[in-house]
């Protein structure tokens, strides 16, 4: 019990002080500082599976630093457009650009599954994230920064086997940071976490992605989780972009608050009307 | 309180130093009964001879230094085709497992040899090679190569794609992918088959041994055999066990060493 206690504590935080944090990188951020994000433009952008057209003509303009979530039916094509976004398919017709010329590790992607190698110690696992750098000098103080922000640093002679679910997906999430990624593409990363491990790992992403300043694309069929963390959420419907929804509720954002529940309302709307059957959802 | 309950304290205050040693005392209860239905005459020497008497014809051997070459002669035949069947079968599996082109052209005709009993080749062997080394090397490394082949392609073949594929996004070039991925992932597949091979190896070497041999361990027991020396028989059997305890704990630590990431291996 004191456990659960604790772990909810942080949400009972003095708001004033986040708040006034916020208002300060709020402030930094309006000021015209230059995201190191990267912009994303994808234009007549289609994928097909043998018979099937998964994405059927996608355009999409991210400016730099931009947090979207995309939300969608199963099947609708969002990881699909994901995967192409991270380089993990090949692309049938249609272009995604990414402003400037990339290095492989700008671009880095989360899944559901936290994907360590169970034979590596957590710290090694981390530093499969450097790339081409994992040989460099520096390497394991680098991933040794990374553990410390997802606040793992106590964790990294483990190995993975006796981590924790929510555990293993900081330590991925430090394995995808450490390469100072500029796009970071996250496919339900939280699916498969409990509750109270879901709202953690929602404020690590909002945090992280706050202090550096990444473009992030998250792929989720939770739309309070969506209107939670992004600036846009993007609804997918049978392979085409069906609305694109702003959410410009200030952060941090308050779980619960009315503006969020009315904006999840609506998209949620959206999504059962596009269905055949509304009982689905 | 029942005793299943009772049970976890009586774990609980076991010492460590004792624990590796629980393991024998079945066996050694089981000595300690042989000798003294022995000694009480319930059962004749010639149908078993008391521990004692096996040992002293053991120390009898081991004097005239046949216990230590025959034991020798086995142990070098058994490694050598252990080595060269084994190295020959991991390779296969490697090559099938990494490679569709390797697996079409390979995979179905190993697969009807594994069919055939290795030990059905021993008429075969002998014309071939007479009762020379070659015939015993041939059949240890024809029957360890299966299992070894078989656990490594199998190994292969199930390492987590999900896991490869973020290899490959994080930049990993093959030969990483094979280090740090692939082996690592086959690697609790290969010690089963190491498992099966190691306890094959002494299968085949002792049949090849009983049938076609002028030295070793399966020889000295036939020869014991011509002349009526029930205890050296018993002592031979006595050694294969003796043997092969020791290779299942070699392969043990073994893996112990290179699992320890493993679930199963970790200490609590």
């Amino acid at each position: 019990m004191q456990e659960a206690l604790r772990f909810l504590l942080p949400e009972a935080e003095p708001v004033d002080r986040a708040d006034f944090i916020d208002q300060a990188r709020l402030a930094r951020r309006n000021s015209q500082t230059p995201s190191r994000g990267l912009a994303l433009t994808i234009r007549a952008l289609r994928k097909s599976f043998g018979d099937n057209e998964v994405l059927r003509g996608i355009d999409l303009h991210i400016p730099a630093g931009q947090f979207v979530a995309i939300v969608g039916r199963s099947g609708c094509g969002k990881s699909t457009l994901l995967r192409l976004i991270a380089g993990l398919e090949t692309i049938d017709a249609g272009t995604i650009g990414f402003g400037e010329k990339t290095r492989p590790e700008d671009v880095r992607v989360m899944f559901q599954e936290p994907r360590l190698l169970p034979w590596a110690r957590v710290l090694s696992n981390v530093e499969v994230g450097l790339g081409r750098d994992r040989a460099s000098a520096d390497a394991q103080a680098r991933a040794d920064k990374a553990l410390g922000e997802v606040g793992l640093d106590d964790k990294r002679g483990q190995w993975p086997a006796v981590l924790s679910g929510g555990q293993k997906q900081r330590v991925a999430l430090a394995r995808a940071l450490v390469s100072d990624p500029r796009v970071l593409a996250f496919d339900e990363p939280l699916g498969a976490l409990d509750a109270l491990t879901r709202i953690s790992m929602q404020r690590l992403l909002e945090r992280v992605w706050r202090d550096q300043a990444f473009t992030a694309i998250l792929v989720t069929h939770d739309v309070s989780e969506a209107v939670a963390l992004a600036d846009r959420v993007l609804v997918i419907e049978e392979g085409r972009i069906a609305h694109d929804v702003t959410v410009d509720i200030p952060r941090p954002r308050r779980r619960g608050s009315a503006d969020l529940a009315a904006l999840e309302g609506s998209i949620l709307r959206h999504l059962l009307q596009s269905g055949d059957d509304p009982s689905e959802l | 309180m029942s005793l299943i309950e009772s049970l976890p304290r009586i774990r609980g205050l076991r010492l460590p130093r004792v624990d590796g040693l629980i393991q024998w005392i079945v066996p050694l209860a089981i000595l300690l009964i042989w000798q003294a239905a022995c000694v009480a005459g319930l059962v004749p020497a010639r149908v078993l001879p008391a521990p004692s008497d096996v040992a002293m014809a053991g120390w009898k051997l081991l004097l005239s230094g046949e216990l230590a070459r025959n034991i020798w002669v086995s142990f070098w035949r058994a490694s050598t085709g252990f080595v060269i069947g084994g190295g020959i079968g991991f390779a296969f599996g490697l090559v099938n497992g990494l490679s569709q082109l390797g697996s079409k052209l390979t995979d179905t005709t190993l697969q009807m040899v594994r069919n055939i009993p290795h030990l059905a080749l021993i008429p075969l062997v002998i014309l071939w090679f007479g009762i020379d080394e070659t015939a015993k090397l041939f059949l240890v490394a024809l029957g360890v190569f299966f299992p070894i082949y078989l656990n490594t392609l199998h190994g292969i073949r199930t390492v987590d794609p999900h896991l490869i594929e973020m290899g490959r996004i994080y930049g990993m070039t093959d030969s990483e992918l094979f280090r740090r991925i692939i082996l690592p992932g086959a690697l609790p597949s290969i010690f089963v088959g190491l498992r099966f091979a190691l306890g094959i190896m002494w299968l085949t070497l002792i049949v090849a041994e009983t049938i076609a041999a002028s030295s070793g361990l399966g020889y000295m027991a036939m020869q014991a055999r011509e002349f009526m020396q029930i205890d050296v028989v018993v002592l031979s059997i006595l050694i294969y066990a003796l043997l092969g305890k020791l290779a299942d704990s070699a392969s043990g630590a073994l893996e112990r060493l290179t699992l320890s990431w493993h679930p199963a291996f970790q200490q609590h």
